[in-house]
């Protein structure tokens, strides 16, 4: 600690340059932030997926529906333990930017199937008497202003009713939380048996099943099975783990993972040249300094050290404002405006964050510290 | 020369060379040397004449390529590069012609720098740079920066830094080389009180006759020899 003054007023010397340097750094983080909380918008629901849940889908592609009828046989298929349905809605509030996704389900099974969704007691017993009753997540009711009580008119754009409309009106009965910060709290459920009385098409069928597994180790075969129960029929389906299901919706989009990858390498690779001349250039202007230091008795490694805690310095400053600020700004919510169901900056990558900036400096640092490390002392002065 | 039971540095046959591609340079040969506790030695002579290499020996910022320094009855020639350097913070003190110091630090802070080396608590590094400060006539310049001192206050407080670890041996390097008159009197009284009234030992690098005069013994250089010992 005692040394921390004389690295702290050398980050001084040239403040103009070492504000610069700071302010790339702080940039890199904060997209570095952005970034991470976007990976897990993009793949939102992967990481909380149950992973004894399967979900059953046409064979040719979710659009298509499969009859409702396939669930009492779904049931009959040995290592099934529940089976529930879910469809697409693909509703409007007020304007089609307004995006986010609503689903027909079952209200009492569909709760017992998602455990994850946490919602009062007296929120569910409305839920279970109101037939245009409907749950939204705390983060859609939060969008939009919604409170329990409310009646929302949703403009469709796929099922008309009976009598030819095609806005639905629906009450707002509870508004559920996620058991986990990655669970999505955007979708709105409605029943399906109003939703399947009123529409004008589509009757008797549903989007997909899922399906609780009684031994998750065991979730291939019976995957395999339900497929096979099917096979050859007008409606064959898919059956897959809800992990794989909802990694696939995500690599739809493409591979999230690895464009960000790129995208951070390409980021801290140029500010390593950055910060790394701004550490090199500063050594090479105080080469005579340092035979001083030398010549006082600070050992090579001393020296090495300091030059190497300069560099930690500048990094870790510069590191942890863009993390703060990445952390305040991804806070405040999703840029987007509801095109990601999930935003938040995970605690690990915030960690791995920490990390990162502490690589940065001992990287940028090295090559200059150890240049100073085996400085000699006589050719040093004569430098100056 | 007879090695007394006061010597402090006893240099003996050191040769200094270095290997120019196939060319060898000679820069000091033959270098027989003692300078007793308490002096005030000055070493003179021409550019190229070996004075400045023979204090980097003395102050073990190079090696010999023969020949053996003791100071203080140790040998230091000869020791790794780690004892050398806490040998170096234990003994020498440094005085440099153009003052090196720390542009981003203050006067005071500048002269904390050695301590810094020293299991020394803060407050007792404090006590130590204020009385190298006093010493040296600097106490009121203290939280100033070296940009805000004149040359020969810049000066005092490299050799304020060089004496506050209370070090064995003083090595000055023109320490008025860069400073008018005025200033670089100043700084010779100083070096010269030093010398007679803290007993300290100091070694001085000049070209100065003037700055010569203030010592008690002249030693001359010439293409890396010992020519003359003129004491005073």
């Amino acid at each position: 600690m005692k040394y921390l003054h004389l690295t702290w007023s050398n980050l001084r010397r040239k403040k103009l340059r070492t504000l610069l340097t700071l302010l790339s750094i702080t940039v890199a983080f904060v997209l570095y932030g952005y970034l991470a909380a976007i990976r897990v918008g993009l793949s939102a629901g992967v990481d909380v997926a149950g992973a004894d849940r399967l979900i059953v889908r046409h064979r040719v592609s979710i659009a298509q529906p499969l009859p409702q009828t396939y669930q009492a046989r779904i049931a009959r298929i040995p290592g099934v333990a529940a089976v529930i349905h879910q469809s697409w809605f693909g509703g409007i509030y007020q304007d089609p930017k307004n995006f986010f996704s609503q689903f027909p389900v079952e209200p009492e099974s569909f709760l017992r199937m998602y455990p994850e969704y946490l919602l009062p007691e007296d929120q569910k017993q409305a839920w279970f008497r109101t037939r245009t009753g409907v749950i939204v997540g705390r983060a859609t009711a939060k969008r939009f202003g919604w409170k329990v009580g409310d009646r929302i008119p949703i403009q469709a754009t796929i099922w008309t009713k009976k009598d030819g409309g095609r806005v639905w009106d629906f009450d707002i009965v509870g508004i559920y939380d996620g058991a986990q910060k990655a669970t999505d709290t955007t979708i709105m459920f409605l029943r399906y048996d109003y939703f399947d009385e009123t529409r004008l098409f589509g009757t008797g069928n549903v989007g997909w099943f899922i399906v609780r597994v009684k031994d998750p180790d065991h979730a291939a075969e019976v995957a395999a099975a339900i497929d096979a129960e099917f096979a050859n029929s007008s409606a064959e389906t898919k059956a897959e783990t809800e992990k794989a299901f909802v990694g696939g919706w995500a690599r739809q989009i493409a591979d999230i993972g690895t464009i960000i990858k790129a995208i951070l390498s390409a980021v801290f690779f140029t500010i390593l040249l950055v910060a790394g001349n701004t550490v090199a250039q500063s050594v090479r202007e105080r080469t005579e300094e340092l035979g001083v230091l030398k010549a006082m008795g600070f050992t090579n490694a001393l020296v090495l050290a300091l030059v190497l805690a300069e560099s930690c310095l500048l990094a870790c400053l510069g590191g942890g404002l863009g993390l703060a600020l990445a952390w305040f700004l991804i806070a405040r919510g999703d840029p987007t405006h509801g095109a990601l169901n999930v935003f938040y900056f995970p605690v690990k990558d915030l960690a791995a964050g920490v990390v990162l900036a502490l690589a940065l400096g001992l990287v940028t640092g090295l090559i200059p510290a150890w240049q100073a490390g085996r400085l000699r002392i006589a050719d040093a002065l004569r430098k100056g | 020369m007879s090695v007394a039971e006061s010597t402090l540095v006893q240099v003996q046959a050191v040769e200094k060379f270095y290997r120019r591609g196939s060319e060898t340079v000679h820069v000091l040969e033959g270098i027989d040397l003692g300078v007793r506790a308490g002096e005030f030695l000055a070493l003179m002579g021409p550019s190229g004449s070996g004075k400045s290499t023979l204090l980097n020996l003395l102050g073990g910022l190079d090696r010999p390529t023969k020949g053996t320094i003791e100071i203080g009855g140790e040998r230091m020639d000869h020791l790794p590069d780690r004892p050398l350097a806490a040998w170096r913070a234990r003994h020498i003190g440094f005085v440099f012609q153009f003052y090196n110091l720390l542009p981003v630090l203050t006067a005071e802070r500048n002269v904390e720098l050695p301590l810094l080396l020293t299991p020394l608590s803060r407050a007792e590094r404090k006590r130590r740079v204020a009385i190298a400060l006093a010493i040296v006539g600097l106490a009121h310049r203290a939280k100033h920066f070296p940009r805000q001192l004149s040359g020969g206050e810049q000066q005092r407080a490299g050799i304020a830094r060089a004496i506050v670890t209370d070090p064995t041996l003083l090595l000055c390097d023109e320490p008025t080389g860069d400073l008018d008159r005025k200033a670089g009197d100043e700084v010779l009284n100083l070096l010269q009180a030093l010398s007679r009234d803290h007993g300290k030992t100091v070694i001085m690098v000049t070209h100065d006759p003037h700055a010569s005069a203030r010592a008690t013994r002249t030693v001359f250089l010439y293409k890396g020899q010992i020519v003359t010992e003129m004491p005073k």
